[in-house]
């Protein structure tokens, strides 16, 4: 009961959430200047022309009701047409999704296996100049944003020694046979390991320059909770049983001390998601976010807001679904 | 031996805390010299162009042009220069941008977390809201509808980033509103905005003091995304952002277009960050 409860005031939450961003994004792309339909139309169009094309993106009537029509659309799943490309926004989004949610599960796994084996040498090593190393490392990790550190992968391992692609998504000489968007994940399943390489030689950079701030993130909590775990009872107990070092720290201590650094990761990873709109763009990667800066530079409205709209939709469900499982996962909030 | 040893690794952290402070306030203060005295120490004009001295590379290498310590784009301006100048722009907006963030997240978190009532409900919503915004994507819109321009970055950063300020404050107040003295203010007579501003405010002063530190770091990374993206201040004068974008087209030809602006961003973000937390620690009085 109390658990439908907290679930019902969250969703509530939520939809507050998403109709403020639906009301902030619409009224403030309305004050750009710049008419998108005299940018649609060859030079030398007349007013007669730009009145009718305005007329037909229902761009002529009060702000007011284009937003009354647009949130009616949107609601039904029509979030109109875009202007520049003159398709439906919906498919045009739905399109980049795929390369955009790979990049950032991608990112994520990084970022989990290096923050998880640094916390882990870590622990096991406590004390020590090991210890020291990894500390001076993700404080680094830490203090530099993941554009940044795009530019210095670029640097390292697209210039200096270069073994990664800089740019794009897949090699644009190689055949595509998929039905979806999923390259990473079909070229897997249709066992086409020569284009699963070459798509992960695309991605690896962009994904690694993701992970870094948040593996840093990872590394240092996931330490502190180990160090904490380390001093229970039933960890020196296990000891007393002879369990070596590594056996106690990987077979009894994790477990525990993994459940605060797993909700972190939660919101943690709705910040990597916002990251992809500049990553992406540095690495011409075809996701959702390099779209959006296009879409902004060519004043596309209706296409502006259903990526952004789209971000907040994904950016809720993450901590919606984090909060919940953090409330399945601790006993004592479940209970309360 | 057991308790010795977390003493002594306290009094490591806190040497090495000392090192990374003075190192990181060291490199600021040298930018803010650069900045002040750019068009007096900067070799060359930064907008020169001299399509005849394109993509120099800098002096260590060979076909270098005396005078160029750094190299130039293609273009033909000179790099270092162009990086003095860019110091200018980097740091107005790190100081403007970050105090207004500051002052405005602050305010509101204040408010939020000690009044609490209808005023906390309202903030905290819009701080929701907030965070449900990639917020790359919001502040390359905000530069779309203020137009190009060193306030419209400031605005965007303001905008954008109060909510950093406000979550943390708000959480702080809270905690801190809880506590004894609070309350003890209270009875003694002293009125609520009396309370928030001279029993709470001052206790968490020190916070608001590091994540402004830090705030200055994200504010010049901001700068540099926009100016990457093509969008901050005009496209002639010279910033970070826009050297690192035309640098990262021709990464092939010219590295060293890229390399420096780079490291010069790299060293003042990673500066920032590092005196953000120095005075963490410093703050700190478990670690005191």
């Amino acid at each position: 009961m109390p658990f439908l409860r907290i679930l019902l005031l969250r969703l509530l939450t939520t939809a507050i959430t998403l109709a403020g961003v639906a009301v902030i994004v619409f009224f403030v792309i309305r004050v750009v200047p710049g008419n998108p339909i005299a940018m649609m139309l060859p030079p030398g169009a007349t007013e007669a022309d730009i009145a009718r094309l305005s007329a037909l993106y229902g761009l002529d009537k009060p702000l007011v009701a284009q937003f009354g029509i647009w949130l009616a659309g949107v609601v039904q799943g029509d979030f109109g047409t875009s202007i520049t490309t003159r398709q439906p926004v919906l498919d045009l989004v739905l399109g980049r999704l795929p390369a955009t949610l790979e990049l950032s599960i991608m990112a994520l796994v990084m970022a989990c296996l290096l923050g998880g084996v640094a916390a882990l040498t870590g622990t096991r090593f406590r004390g020590g100049r090991t210890e020291g190393a990894i500390d001076v490392a993700n404080g680094m990790a830490l203090s530099v944003p993941d554009f940044l550190w795009g530019l210095v992968l670029i640097l390292l391992f697209g210039v200096l020694v270069p073994v990664f692609h800089i740019s794009g998504r897949v090699t644009p000489s190689m055949d595509l046979p998929f039905a979806t968007n999923f390259y990473l994940f079909e070229s897997l399943i249709r066992l086409r390991f020569d284009l699963w390489a070459d798509i992960v030689a695309h991605m690896f950079m962009p994904a690694l320059a993701l992970a870094i701030p948040l593996a840093a993130i990872i590394g240092q909590l996931l330490k502190q909770s180990l160090k904490e775990t380390m001093n229970l009872d039933y960890v020196t107990l296990a000891r007393t049983k002879g369990y070596g070092e590594s056996r106690v720290i990987l077979r009894e201590a994790l477990r525990n001390a993994a459940l605060p650094t797993l909700t972190l990761v939660g919101v943690q990873f709705t910040f990597l998601i916002g990251g992809t709109v500049i990553i992406e763009r540095l690495f011409s990667y075809e996701g959702l976010g390099n779209m959006a800066i296009d879409a902004v530079i060519n004043r596309d409205l209706p296409l502006i807001q259903g990526i952004v709209i789209l971000f907040a939709v994904i950016f809720t469900a993450v901590n919606l679904i984090v909060d919940l499982l953090y409330t399945v996962l601790n006993p004592r909030l479940r209970h309360g | 031996m057991a308790e010795a040893k977390p003493i002594d690794g306290r009094s490591l952290i806190r040497r090495r805390a000392g090192a990374r402070l003075w190192l990181s306030a060291g490199w600021l203060t040298l930018l803010c010299a650069v900045a002040l005295l750019a068009p007096w120490i900067a070799p060359k004009d930064p907008l020169a162009q001299d399509l005849f001295l394109g993509r120099l590379p800098p002096f260590w290498v060979q076909g270098t042009e005396p005078g160029y310590w750094l190299g130039t784009d293609s273009l033909g301006r000179d790099v270092l220069s162009r990086i003095l100048h860019g110091a200018r722009v980097a740091l107005a907006v790190a100081l403007v941008a970050g105090t207004i963030t500051c002052l405005v997240g602050a305010t509101l978190g204040l408010m939020a977390g000690f009044l609490r009532g209808w005023v906390d409900m309202v903030i905290s919503r819009l701080i929701d809201i907030w965070m449900a915004f990639p917020p790359v994507l919001f502040s390359i819109l905000l530069i779309a509808v203020l137009g190009p321009g060193l306030w419209s970055i400031i605005i965007a950063i303001v905008v954008i980033d109060w909510t950093r300020f406000a979550r943390v404050i708000r959480a702080e107040a809270m905690a801190q509103g809880a506590m004894d003295y609070v309350a003890s203010a209270r009875v003694a007579g002293r009125g609520r905005i009396g309370t928030m501003l001279r029993e709470i405010l001052p206790n968490v002063l020190p916070t608001i003091v590091v994540l402004l530190t830090l705030e200055m770091g994200i504010a010049v990374i901001v700068e540099a995304i926009l100016s990457f993206v093509n969008l901050s201040i005009s496209t002639d004068d010279p910033t970070w952002g826009g050297m690192i974008a035309e640098g990262r087209t021709s990464v092939h030809q010219a590295w060293w277009v890229l390399v420096f602006p780079l490291i010069t961003l790299f060293l003042t973000v990673l500066s920032f960050s590092q005196l953000g937390e120095g005075l963490k620690d410093r703050f700190d009085p478990v670690l005191r």
